[in-house]
């Protein structure tokens, strides 16, 4: 009894360290979406673009994304094992050394310390410190996978274990570098082979941070919503091993047209392609569970948002492979473009289904209702609307820009300068920081609907009469 | 077996880690055993302690966040920064810092296509020199000095991983570090982009004989100085008069250092070529000086529309000096 209390608060502790980074990513997104059009809004050396940018990117994908993934994997763990955490202790330890690590994270970024790595920009040090605790959640996870007392391991077990496994295999190779001091070092490998060791892990933290744990997320959190089952038990065994088996093979699609081998170019488009089949496994299971019954949308405010978000994961894995193609590479690759589609995935498909898994897991922990659907559903229309106009604002940009680089005069030279591009920027760019603050303030109302919550709860708990569930 | 698996953690979690790891071998652990991935072009040399100094600021400050280095094998791009990027030529990158983003324009050619002082100035603020830029500020830099001690443990570790005799760097070098700020570092690797690789411009000689097509029609000359505005008036001025240790003057009679004018074939040779095109001409220019080569990125209406525009200009100033002379002479009169 006491110990399953304990491990919520584990969860509760991770789903309020992903809130609180979360807060402080989105802040630093509005604050560079400023830097691009207000370049006086730079205070060098600590507070500019170059030194912000990682630490929004960071503070996003390891604070909040991977913050959320280790409480709510927790949480799941224990729910489809049926039993606590093998050791409790360690997965306190675990949380209180992740706020320690982001937190030097973000600092050691703001002061430059940083290998220049896209999703791997943190020092050595961090890099073996965040080894550690990946190791203690390992641990965890399968002590408490092996010892459950329910013998199936439904889908989201298998999305938990193969994201265990293959983050710790990309991290640590990618990583490998020389040090040269205590917050520098060079990357163990050298040019293009840097480039694809790289890009081999930075696709894949998007496959095996943005993709996997959120599957996992969504094939446990939206029947456990809707009271749905999931659709096909076969299509999530496909969809599982084929999206893991050709994910790995994808990163040079980021280096098209650049010095790496053809080959290997050649061969992550293709496999990009047939990536589509295994997404779209999901999303199809995804719409034909709620298929069961679409007028869950209507009497249950969360299922929107799980549908909105494997909507989103639909669109993102087929604009991918699109934009894996050569012809469409030259056209927006190095644009504006790629932020957009970026932003689609983040914030469309992970943070709508981080969010909504929250809004499932924090009344259940405290035994209570969710405070408000009424602000959630702002909040939800809050977030779609800031994350679409985010988007097509960047890809219509992204396109002129791409399209200003190459035209060319009729004697061969070409028509516009380098500025001329870049000031066509500006009003798109104007926008996206319009569309971030909208995002924002859905996100802030997200916050404050789970923050009651939990006062809710606790206010429930320390009246007398009550039958108090939530100590359950 | 099939249904087995997913009652045994273990032998689940095998199965995930073979089924990542297929992938990764063939298109991540295989290529390095193969010699197209560990290239080196036979131009290419290591970084100095000072370039390498200025590589570690361009690091620190992120500027691979909007920057790229790579330029991609498309008509566009080569017309725009010169030759494609070979693999060769990133054999000392660890790591490689191709970028992912073009916020600023790509960077791989950016060496000896501007002199020093440019660099200088704009790094500072760029605004300055190119009004709209999104660039930010990087004035701190001329205040930061370098730290050869730690610059010299930097080079030692990345000298360690290639190969011996070719990082060459004695202590005399480290030594000369403590004049110099990040600034000079910054500048220094700036210039050492892209040196190993030819650049495309300086294949076609100059035809001194070319006549400008547009002469000196007025429709011409308004154009040329819309051009002239926007593409030279950074480096040269307004007026064309120049800047010290950046761009020379071109309304005096001195040509690349040298007195005396040359004829239109000479500028268009050197504005479609760049510092290139100097040698061709047997004159020195500005010692650092790197003239942008415009070929290919400008219109050759556009360049000869510049010219029609400099020549106005060069008149129009020659009809004001006497009449500017007279009136300096008159109150003293002591010539």
């Amino acid at each position: 009894m006491n110990e399953y209390r304990y491990d919520n608060q584990t969860v509760q502790g991770f789903i309020l360290s992903a809130i609180f980074w979360g807060v402080v990513g989105i802040v630093i997104g509005l604050l560079i979406s400023i830097q691009l059009w207000a370049p006086a809004a730079n205070l060098a050396p600590w507070l500019s673009y170059g030194r912000l940018r990682p630490v929004h990117t960071n503070g996003l994908a390891f604070g909040l994304g991977v913050g959320a993934i280790f409480g709510l994997f927790y949480y799941i763990v224990m729910r489809l094992c049926r039993r606590p955490l093998v050791f409790p202790r360690l997965a306190r330890l675990h949380l209180w050394l992740f706020n320690a690590i982001i937190a030097a994270a973000a600092v050691s970024l703001l002061a430059g310390k940083s290998q220049s790595l896209e999703y791997a920009e943190l020092e050595w040090p961090l890099d073996v410190a965040i080894v550690v605790i990946w190791v203690m959640f390992a641990v965890n996870v399968f002590a408490t996978v092996i010892r459950r007392r329910e013998e199936q391991m439904y889908v989201s077990l298998w999305y938990v274990l193969a994201t265990v496994v293959a983050v710790a295999i990309l991290y640590i190779v990618n990583n490998a570098a020389v040090p040269a001091g205590l917050w520098k070092s060079y990357h163990a490998y050298a040019g293009v082979n840097s480039a694809n060791v790289q890009w081999w892990y930075g696709h894949n933290a998007v496959g095996f941070v943005f993709t996997t744990p959120i599957l996992a997320m969504f094939y446990y959190f939206l029947p456990k919503t809707t009271g749905l089952p999931i659709y096909s038990h076969r299509l999530s065994i496909v969809s599982f091993w084929s999206l893991i088996f050709a994910y790995l093979w994808t990163g040079a699609h980021h280096l098209v047209y650049s010095p790496l081998p053809d080959w290997i170019q050649t061969l992550a488009i293709v496999f990009t392609l047939f990536l589509i089949a295994p997404s779209w496994g999901s999303v199809v299971n995804g719409y034909y569970t709620v298929g069961a019954d679409w007028s869950k949308m209507r009497t249950n405010y969360l299922t929107k948002f799980f549908v909105m978000g494997i909507t989103f994961y639909g669109l993102q894995t087929v604009q991918g492979p699109t934009q894996a193609l050569r012809v469409v590479s030259q056209l927006i690759h190095f644009t504006d473009w790629v932020p957009g589609h970026v932003h689609m995935g983040t914030m469309g498909w992970v943070t709508m289904t981080i969010c909504a898994s929250i809004y499932y897991v924090i009344p259940r922990i405290h035994g209570t209702e969710i405070y408000s659907e009424k602000i959630a559903n702002v909040h939800f229309w809050l977030v779609l609307v800031g994350q679409l106009l985010f988007s097509i604002t960047m890809w219509i940009t992204g396109i002129q820009q791409g399209a200003l680089w190459k035209v060319q005069n009729a004697d061969g030279s070409l028509k516009y300068s380098f500025m001329d591009g870049l000031v066509k920027n500006y009003p798109y760019w104007h926008t996206r920081t319009l569309a971030g603050i909208v995002f924002a303030v859905g996100m802030l109302l997200f916050v404050y609907n789970v923050l009651k919550t939990i006062q809710q709860g606790k206010a429930l708990r320390a009246s007398p009469p009550s039958p108090a569930p939530a100590a359950a | 077996m099939a249904g087995e698996i997913y009652r045994k953690p273990v032998s689940f979690a095998l199965m995930a880690a073979v089924t990542v790891l297929v992938g990764s071998i063939v298109t991540m652990a295989y290529p390095m055993f193969r010699a197209e991935m560990h290239e080196k072009l036979e131009n290419l040399r290591a970084f100095t302690p000072l370039e390498l100094a200025g590589r570690d600021v361009y690091q620190r400050e992120g500027c691979v966040g909007c920057h790229t280095q790579t330029v991609r094998p498309l008509r566009s791009e080569v017309l725009r920064y010169g030759d494609y990027s070979k693999a060769g030529e990133f054999y000392f990158d660890r790591p490689f810092l191709w970028g992912s983003k073009r916020t600023g324009p790509d960077l791989a050619r950016e060496g000896g296509k501007r002199p020093d002082a440019w660099h200088a100035r704009h790094y500072a603020d760029p605004q300055a020199v190119t009004p709209r830029s999104n660039m930010p500020r990087y004035a701190f830099l001329a205040q930061a000095r370098l730290d050869p001690s730690e610059a010299r443990t930097h080079y030692r570790v990345l000298a360690s991983l290639s190969p011996k005799g070719q990082w060459t760097a004695t202590d005399a070098d480290f030594a000369a570090l403590s004049e110099k700020t990040e600034l000079d570092a910054l500048i220094a690797y700036t210039q050492w982009l892209g040196h190993a690789v030819q650049r495309k411009q300086a294949a076609g000689g100059v035809e001194l004989a070319l006549a400008n097509p547009l002469g000196d029609s007025p429709q011409a000359v308004a154009r040329g100085a819309k051009v002239f505005e926007e593409n030279c008036a950074v480096c040269h001025g307004a007026e064309g008069h120049g800047e010290t240790q950046i761009a020379p003057n071109l309304m005096d009679d001195t040509f690349l250092g040298v007195k005396g004018d040359m004829p239109d074939g000479a500028y268009f040779g050197l504005i479609t070529g760049g510092s290139d095109a100097k040698a061709a001409l047997g004159r020195p220019g500005l010692p650092d000086g790197g003239m942008t080569a415009f070929g290919g990125q400008l219109a050759n209406d556009d360049i000869w529309a510049v010219i029609s525009w400099i020549r106005a200009q060069q008149a129009h100033e020659r009809q004001e000096a006497p009449a500017r002379e007279q009136t300096e002479h008159l109150p003293g009169g002591q010539h």
